[in-house]
């Protein structure tokens, strides 16, 4: 048996987990301790099989009255597909106006989510 | 200068003053001026672009400036009169303002003011950091401001002191804006900020966190061009055979918050040391009668849902102070006992439900936290870990308090 501590991502509460695990290549939970909800227990599973994190930047604008969009992924993706979708945000340039909510950029580097903006982008006149 | 009155004055256009200014309108106060210094309102929060606000209030894991925008969107809908690029200058213990914008000076005259001034970041300054005074010295937050909202980068290679939530946060912006952050250093044996803030902002990234250790000398003429760093013992003393070099061009600095009350203090408000915000009573009323307070000018918090929970009471208490002229009738005092660092609100009337806020000294597992007058146990509240980075909240009902003399907080193992 194997046992692994994991710190849950979930929400500010950051439950320590224990997970009791088969030995093996084949990920096999025996049992999940700690978590207090179970959205949290959902999370050690998917963290065990496959990690997904949601991630934000900031996107340039023209003609904007912030220089930046802020902006996130509508889904989590996976961990190790952070840095090529950073990689497609930064890339990335837009005019305003740019409202919250906007689809900025659909299935970036062919995760399944879109790059949303998080804030109001007014048109405003140089 | 041209004198104006208003009903209830708000200082701060932040979480928590928009909380309070809708919650006020929503009791039925009609004449709200809101002041803000910032060009917009939200405050930290625009700046703040990650996710997982909004969890309590909303039950989604909002970024900064959506959580904002929900509560801006309600303020403008309830048509709330707000005075941005304005900052007050003085207030007076008769509740007078004095303020400066673009058109000039202003007096108001506010019956009631509520003070949502939030808070500041300790700086290299009030560490008193050794060495040479380069560029690439940064608070967290003034980084997270170029970085997030004037789309400037601010280093190549970072280093961050203190590991409270900006500098966690900050760790993993850089890392994702392509910058390479060395290492945390803290100076305590346990990290300052919440621990899903290490796993997702560090672990993910590789970013090493060293505990017990700090920053001891700055290098470098006009850029920073290392840190010395050494870990220290029980006493937070220098060893001096751990000291090395650290190679970095960029320090960011995330050592700690304090209240911004200096308005406060002008206006005769009296200040708890352990908070250095204000002490106030179960409506949130300072020791100056109409004077509340309330966010992070009050005490510093780590969730922005507690702020606008602890805000919209407060806004809900002026608009009852307003309304219907009701005296502050707290005479039990609320302690606290061995553990506690500090509880509030400070005094209570008895006469209503309270949440007391309050956090630990130090880190301890397996305990509860105590609410007792005398020998008789009033609320317990059994926790896993207690941290002192991780505030608690802990509700006590009227029924139980009515005929209390003083209310004790204390930890139980």
């Amino acid at each position: 048996m194997l046992k692994k501590n994991l710190v849950c991502i979930v929400c500010p509460n950051g439950c320590d987990a224990e997970v009791m695990m088969e030995d093996g290549q084949e990920i096999k939970i025996l049992s999940i301790d700690g978590c207090t909800c179970d959205k949290g227990k959902e999370w050690v599973v998917q963290e065990l099989t496959s990690p997904m994190r949601t991630i934000a930047s900031g996107i340039p604008v023209e003609h904007g009255d912030f220089k930046l969009v802020s902006v996130r992924t509508d889904a989590p993706i996976p961990l190790g597909k952070i840095f090529e979708v950073m990689t497609v945000i930064r890339h990335k340039k837009l005019k305003a106006p740019v409202a919250i909510g906007d689809i900025l950029v659909p299935n970036p580097a062919g995760t399944a989510c879109n790059i949303i903006a998080t804030r109001n982008v007014a048109f405003m006149a140089v | 200068m041209k004198t104006i009155k208003k009903d209830l004055v708000i200082i701060g256009g932040g979480p928590a003053g928009l909380a309070a200014a809708v919650s006020a309108r929503k009791k039925g106060l009609s004449d709200i001026l809101l002041i803000e210094r910032d060009k917009i309102l939200g405050g930290i929060l625009n700046q703040c672009i990650h996710d997982g606000f909004g969890l309590h209030t909303f039950k989604e894991a909002l970024t900064g400036p959506e959580y904002a925008q929900r509560f801006i969107d309600e303020f403008h809908g309830l048509g709330i009169e707000a005075m941005p690029e304005t900052i007050v200058l003085s207030l007076d213990k008769e509740k007078t303002l004095t303020v400066s914008s673009k058109k000039g000076f202003v007096k108001i005259k506010a019956n009631a003011v509520i003070l949502a001034m939030g808070c500041r970041e300790r700086t290299a300054g009030a560490i008193s950091l050794p060495g040479t005074r380069p560029a690439g010295v940064y608070t967290a937050g003034a980084a997270q401001n170029f970085v997030n909202l004037q789309n400037i980068m601010i280093g190549k290679r970072i280093v961050i002191l203190g590991s409270g939530d900006i500098g966690l946060i900050m760790a993993r912006r850089m890392t994702l804006e392509g910058a390479k952050v060395e290492a945390v250093f803290e100076l305590l044996p346990t990290p300052s900020g919440l621990a899903r803030n290490v796993q997702q902002c560090l672990n993910d990234y590789g970013i090493p966190l060293f505990l017990s250790t700090s920053v001891f000398e700055l290098h470098g003429k006009d850029r920073l061009t290392g840190v010395t760093v050494a870990k220290v013992d029980e006493k937070f003393q220098m060893i001096p055979e751990t000291k090395r070099l650290v190679p970095c061009d960029t320090l960011l600095l995330s050592v700690g918050l304090i209240p911004e009350n200096e308005l406060s203090l002008g206006a005769g408000v009296r200040l708890e040391p352990a908070t250095s915000g204000a002490s106030v009573d179960d409506r949130f009323m300072t020791n100056i009668p109409g004077v509340f307070s309330c966010g992070n000018v009050l005490h510093v918090h780590d969730l922005v849902d507690h702020v606008s929970e602890e805000a919209a009471l407060v806004g809900q208490s002026a608009a009852a102070y307003l309304l219907d002229r009701t005296e502050s009738a707290a005479a039990i005092p609320v302690v606290t006992k061995e553990d506690i660092r500090y509880v509030l609100p400070q005094k209570i009337s008895g006469k209503t439900d309270v949440t007391l806020s309050l956090r630990v000294t130090r880190p301890m597992r397996n305990a509860s936290v105590l609410v007792a007058d005398g020998d008789r146990k009033i609320a317990r509240k059994k926790l896993v870990r207690l941290h002192p980075a991780e505030m608690i909240r802990i509700k006590v009902k009227a029924k139980h308090i009515e005929n209390a003399e003083k209310l004790e907080v204390s930890v139980q193992c």
